[in-house]
This record gives C-alpha cells, structure tokens and sequence, in this order.
C-alpha cells in the first residue's frame, strides 16, 4: 500500500487527511463530500417543496414515488435531457462559464468545513479567510451570468445581486471577525483562522461562541445568520432572482442543466454558510453541553442520537405506508414506501451497533477503530443536524415574509448591520481584553 | 412580426414624457425594459414599458388591448338578455357584480324595479364577490410583493364563496347569477345559513390575512408611502374604488348613490389617509369586514316575495340613453346604454373602473423602484379582462 495511505491511517487522532499530507485520503473525502452534498441538495430540494407546500395548506410533490420522494430524480434527468439553449447573442463562452463559476466556488469551500476535528478534507490554517473568499467568487458567476445573457432582466438580476453580496460580505465578515477574536481566550492565549481551530477553542473554553460575552455573541451571531440569507439570495432576500419583479433574474435565459448548476450552486451555498454559521457559533460537531453532561453515561446516550433520528424517520415512512390509501393504484407506492422504511431502518440499526461497539468497550481501548468510527459518526452527526435546522429556516423564511426591496436591502446593509457589528467587534475586542 | 413590435414599442416610448429630454433617445445610462405581456406580476396581459435609470422608474407607458375581445361591441349585435352573460366576462374575478350592474341599467332604462327579495339577494351574492375579489387581490398582491403563503390561503377561503354561488346558479366564476327584472334562480334549500356558516368562517380567516401581513416590518417598509396618491390626483384621473377612498376621501357608490337595497343597511366607509400602498391594503381590508357586516344584515332580514318583475319576454326598452353605475369591487363599474327601441343596444359603453384606475399607474410609480411598479400594479388592482374589454 501506497505510503500516504499507511502515514495517514498511522497519524494522530485530530488529523485531517490534507493535514496528515495524504492525497489518497483527501481525494476520497473529497469525493465523499460532492456525493453527499449532490444528494443534500435534491434532498433539500424535496424537503423544500414538501415543506414549503405543507406551510401553504398544500401537498406538494405526491406522484412521482410515494409523497413525491423521486420528484427531485425525475426533475434531474428532465433537466438533462432538456434543449440546450444558449441565446443567439449571448456571449457564448461566458454564457458557458457562469454556472461553473458558481459550482466551483459554492463547492470549493467544502475543502474547509470541519464536519468533524479530522473529519475534513484539509485543516488550513486560514480556513474562514479562505471559505469566506472562496464562497464571495460565488457572485462572480452571478454577475457574469447576468452580463452574458445579453438581456434586461438577467442584467439588472445580476447588478442587485453582486451589490447584495459585496455589501453584507462586510457586515458578515465583521461579524466573523468578533467570533475569531474569542479564539485567542483560551490557556495559550493565540487565535486561530482554523475553521477546525475555531471549534476546538469553543471546545477548550467550555462554551458555543454564540453564548460567549451574551449577547454580544449572539449578536454577532444574529448579524451572520441575517448576512447570509441575504449573501446566498435567499427570500426575504432573494431580489436576485425575484420572480414576481425580473421573472426569473441572472438566471431567466438559462435552461436545462446549465440552470439546475445554478440551483445546485444556491443549495451548495446555503449549506456551506450554513456550515460556517455552526463551526463558529454553533460549537460546530460537538454534541450539546459536552462540558456540562460529561459522564461516559451521557457520552453513551448522545451517541444514540444518529440512530434514534433514522428510526424516527423509518417511523415517519412506516406511519406514511400505513397511512396510505389501499386502493390497488398504491400498491407500488406502498411496497415504495415500505422499502425506503427499511433502507432507513437498516441504516439506524447500522448507527446502533457501531454507537453500541464504539462505546461498550471499555476507557483503555478507547482508540480502536471502532470507538474511533463510532466517534466520527457523532461529529458528523451533530454538524448536519445543526446545519438542517438551518435548512429549515430558510425554508421558514421563504414562506412567511415578503420580499425587501433592493434599496431598503443596501439601507440595513450599510446603516443597521454594519455600525452593529463593528459596535459587536469593538465590544469584544473590550471585554476580551478585560476578561484575560 | 419583430419589426411590428419594435414599431409599438418606439411609439409608445415617443409617447414617454422624459425627465430628462435633452439626453439622446437611448442613452447608455438609461434602460428601456418591457415588463410584459407575459411577465408573472402584471396580472394578466398587461405590457408596461418601463425606462429606468438604474433601478430608477422614469417613465411608465402602459399598452394594453392584448386581451381585446370587442364586448361592447359584441353588445350591438345581441339582444338585452343575450348580452348578460357576456358582462362577467370582464370582470371575471367579480362577475356578479358587472352583472349586477348591467341588470339594474337595463331595468333603469326600462323603468323596471326588480322585488325587494331579488334585491336582497342581489346584494348578498355582490357582497360575497366584493370579498372574493379583495381575496384573490390579496393574494396575488402579497405574492407580488413576495409573500408567497397568503395566496394559498386566500384561496382556500374563496373557495367557499365559489361554493356557494355554483350551488346557486351551477358556475363559479362567470356565474351569470341575475336576470334582467331581478333574478332566475329562487335560493337553494339552506342558502341562509350556509351564507351565515361562511360569515363565522371567514371573519377569523381574516384577521389569519392581517396576521400575516399587517404589522410584518417588511410588508409595511415595502407598502408604506409607495405609490402615494393624493386625494386631488386621484379625482383628476378618475380614479375611484379602494384606490379612492385610501386617498381620504369618502365615496362609495353605496353610499352616494344607493343603489340594489344598500340604504337599508347600515356599513361604514374605511377609508385612508396617506394614499399610499398600505392604506389602500387597510381599506380593502376594513371593506371584507364591512361586506361581512352587510351580508349579516341581509341574511337575517332578507323579505319573502317574488324574485322577479314583470318584465317581458322579449326586453324593448324605450328610444333614451341611460348611465348606471355601481360600486364595484375595483371601483364605479358604469353601464351607459343608448337605446333605439330595438331588442338590441344601440352603443354599450362600459366604464370599467380598472382602466380609469389603471392610468393613475404612471402618477403612482415615477421616482420609484422597479420592485414598486410590481406593488403598484398590485394595488391597483386591475383586471386585464377589464381594461381591454
């Protein structure tokens, strides 16, 4: 076997692959993470149809699979196999280029996000400068898409958009700033840029930096989660693409797959800063109060959660089967059902042995493989847990507020969250200074 | 096909009163963009040309006839009664009420009162319609805006009100629901109180809209003081209906000039007090409640007695001309008919209260944003079936 392969399943615990210099393991985490971000997105993308209809007394997808579970397969090949249409006067290689530049970006950043202290493609030292600049060239396929469209609406999209997204990259990034300041309060006394640091220094001073110095954490907290809807164009936000104003926006000249790359590239970046929210502020893979509920007993307990959240969903399916009408036209949508119930139900018993193998070992062999799995799969648990509650309010949000206007956007952009969040840093800078 | 549109649209920006009129046509700063005909916020067909200045409204043109179907000329070659059902046609989110107003000009014209019951009922079904066509406005209007959830709400209530008129006259929306000399159909067993069960239901869905809407910090940044109006303009441009009375002032055609039975009951005028969005939102709003106030009234008084007046087979008014207006859901809806004695109009002139509303669109929206002429178009009102007749 390859060298970088034994160096990295010989290193140290908190290692991440790129960190333990192996290629092999990056590669495969790499791959891991496009596979599982791909299936998100289309699992966001029924869950927010779903979602979305139920909060408007509506079904949403029913026919396609039971309650509409392959709507988002059936929506992907029907994107495939649509006409490629690049307008006549577009700019035909840019026209091209645009939804890449957005895939690239939102997916680019998920070289950084720390699911877990080595689970991570790579541990960069300027981790959140880096994520924070990689996701901002997200606009940049926004704009470009709008300019080779060659056409008004996409045009004036494109404009609102990259002025969205350059004006509250600063409140964001003060507000990221206040958070890496609190890294520097731990025994060393250093910060770090580490997205994986930043978790570990909330872990070392026993509290989620949305907590720390209440509220000026929660503040800054506050400012993010507020930025972010409006850096990813996600309603009350969404003027981008406001479809009641520019039909469509950057987006209204694009078909078939190049539009779907687009889409893919907002869920990618909804969940990526959903992902920087939950590392920074939100204790990122740590389970709630490890500091507090410490006993190896709780430790057991909060390991069973994965397994307890796919039995709850094989619950949920087996209550839609037998829910189901009996009439002989749902026959196969039943045995559809049921099937999906056992898939999930396979995967929570999957999680129950290796919680129960992890952890019934006892404190001296706590480094086998298979405490060490049952351990990852708590981390990655615990952050996609955090990052779908984050899913969700976006989907809240869509269906209850209406749409800002562009200049009422730039107005709480600059005069509101701006002068807050540079108060929130300086008053962190302050009473971090007192504190140490 | 391409060289016409551009013809159109050339002449209708000629038409533009520019800001800025020593600038070259087509300046580099500035954007002409055609909002329509298929766009999702013009409810309907309705094409507006805009010229921006960034996001800046400089002008508005608005062309309109792309749902032309020449009802008032139709009317010319059918006979009184043939040309009824054509009226919800208009209209078709309130078609009782155009037909009540076609109905009750026709009657005038022939010195025909129509008996107190069919007036009741009359007023009943127009109350309902007035509270389906400001569901259906709030609907699409918050959904312009970006409130997508109210729509689905508002209608599902409607759906009641469609219930209850497909089971009076078997149609929902064109519904055709009266006859000249009152009405054809006698209520069906249980009308009063499936009309008194729907009274109970929608009160609380209401005040479900306004949760949703009313104090939402968003809703009142987008609304207030956007495409304000004043009193003075909105009597100069003909402006009448919600639009109207959020301006300040207090006219209603129910009032003003009674008409069906309206001076038997009793119901306020809400109206505004800035003339902008939000008020004309309050208004319409208040004007649910006060339907609901009506209905309640006529339910529980509504006479025994005849539906309909004597009235002949064949309808002959005498040789005069005749203008009757009612306050419908959008404004005065008026019918001006010319009569040469024959069975059928000599000129049908409609004054459809959308198309004299809808020229206040320009007044309201210069200086705005392009997201405002979405709201402002909203607030209006319109129905293209309406304008372009």
């Amino acid at each position: 076997m390859p060298n970088f392969i034994m160096s990295y399943l010989n290193s140290k615990d908190a290692i991440t692959p790129g960190a333990a210099g192996s290629q092999f393991w990056a590669l495969v985490y790499v791959f891991i993470i496009f596979a599982g971000v791909s299936v998100a997105v289309m699992a966001m993308n029924w869950l927010e149809r779903k979602a979305l209809a139920h909060f408007q007394i509506r079904l949403g997808p029913m026919r396609v699979g039971p309650h509409g579970l392959l709507q988002p397969i059936a929506d992907a090949i029907k994107l495939m196999l649509k006409e490629d249409i690049i307008p006549a006067e577009a700019d035909q290689f840019v026209f091209w280029v645009a939804p890449l530049i957005g895939l690239l970006a939102a997916f680019t950043v998920y070289t950084v996000i720390p699911f877990g202290p080595s689970q991570a493609v790579s541990d960069m030292n300027i981790g959140i400068l880096f994520m924070l600049g990689v996701s901002s060239l997200g606009v940049l396929g926004i704009v470009v898409a709008g300019w080779a469209s060659n056409s008004h609406y996409p045009l004036i999209g494109a404009l609102r958009s990259s002025a969205q997204m350059v004006s509250y990259e600063v409140a964001m990034g003060l507000a990221v700033v206040s958070a890496i300041l609190m890294t520097s309060l731990n025994a060393t006394g250093t910060g770090t840029l580490s997205m994986i640091g930043i978790v570990q220094a909330q872990q070392q001073q026993g509290v989620w930096f949305i907590f720390k110095f209440f509220p000026l954490g929660l503040i800054a907290f506050g400012i993010f989660a507020i930025a972010m809807i409006a850096e990813t164009n996600r309603a009350p936000f969404d003027m981008a693409e406001a479809e009641s104003e520019l039909t469509a926006g950057y987006h209204t000249e694009y078909s078939g797959l190049r539009w779907s790359l687009f889409m893919l590239a907002e869920y990618a970046a909804m969940i990526a800063v959903s992902s920087i929210a939950v590392a920074l502020w939100l204790g990122g893979w740590m389970r709630p109060f490890p500091n507090l509920l410490n006993a190896p007993a709780w430790d057991f307990i909060f390991s069973l959660f994965p397994a307890l959240t796919f039995f709850g969903l094989a619950a949920i399916a087996i209550v839609g089967v037998v829910r189901m009408p009996t009439h002989s036209f749902f026959k196969i949508q039943r045995i559809g059902l049921a099937a999906f119930a056992a898939v999930l139900g396979f995967i929570a018993l999957l999680l129950l042995v290796i919680a129960v193998a992890g952890r019934s070992a006892d404190a001296s062999v706590a480094a086998s493989p298979a405490a060490k799995f049952s351990e990852g799969v708590d981390y990655v648990y615990w952050f996609v847990f955090k990052v779908a509650v984050f899913m969700y309010l976006f989907i809240w949000y869509r269906a209850t507020w209406p749409r800002y206007r562009f200049d009422q956007l730039m107005k709480i952009g600059w005069k509101v969250m701006l002068p807050i969040s540079l108060v929130v840093l300086i008053a962190t800078a302050i009473v971090g200074v007192l504190v140490s | 096909m391409n060289d016409s549109t551009h013809d159109a649209s050339s002449r209708a920006l000629s038409n533009l009163d520019l800001e800025t009129p020593e600038k070259p046509y087509l300046d580099s700063n500035e954007l002409i963009i055609n909002m329509g005909p298929q766009h999702p916020a013009t409810h309907g067909v309705l094409r507006v040309i805009l010229k921006l200045d960034g996001e800046k409204v400089l002008g508005t043109e608005c062309v309109i006839g792309y749902l032309h179907r020449g009802v008032e000329k139709i009317a010319e070659n059918r006979t009184y009664t043939m040309f009824n059902p054509y009226v919800d046609r208009m209209d078709y989110v309130a078609a009782v009420s155009n037909g009540l107003g076609y109905c009750e000009a026709v009657e005038k014209l022939m010195n025909v009162e129509a008996p107190a019951r069919a007036k009741y009922i009359r007023v009943i079904l127009t109350e309902l319609n007035r509270i389906a066509s400001h569901q259906l406005w709030l609907g699409t209007h918050a959904l312009d805006i970006g409130a997508m959830t109210p729509l689905f709400y508002t209608f599902r209530d409607r759906e009641e009100i469609l219930k209850i008129f497909e089971k009076y006259c078997g149609a929902r929306l064109t519904t055709h629901a009266f006859r000249i000399g009152g009405c054809q159909y006698e209520t069906y067993a249980g009308f009063e109180k499936e009309v008194k069960n729907f009274l109970t239901f929608v009160a609380p869905k209401i005040d479900e809209y306004e949760e949703l809407l009313t104090t939402n910090r968003i809703w009142i940044e987008r609304t207030k003081n956007v495409g304000v109006i004043s009193a003075a303009d909105a009597i100069a441009l003909g402006v009448t209906g919600p639009v109207l009375r959020a301006s300040g002032v207090k006219w209603d055609l129910r009032k003003a000039q009674p008409y069906a039975a309206y001076s038997e009951f009793n119901f306020d005028i809400p109206t505004g007090t800035n003339g902008d969005t939000y008020d004309r939102y309050l208004v319409r709003m208040a004007e649910m409640r006060q339907s609901l106030r009506i209905i309640e009234q006529a339910v529980n008084r509504i006479p025994e007695g005849p539906i309909m007046a004597k009235v002949p087979k064949i309808i002959k008014p005498p040789v005069g001309e005749i203008y009757h207006s009612i306050e419908a859901p959008k404004g005065e809806l008026g019918y001006f008919i010319v009569s040469d004695g024959s069975t059928q109009p000599y000129r049908l002139r409609v004054r459809p209260p959308s198309f004299v509303n809808l020229q206040a669109l320009d007044t309201m929206v210069r200086g705005l944003l392009v997201a405002d002429v979405v709201a402002v178009i909203g607030t209006i009102d319109i129905v293209l079936g309406e304008v372009d007749r």
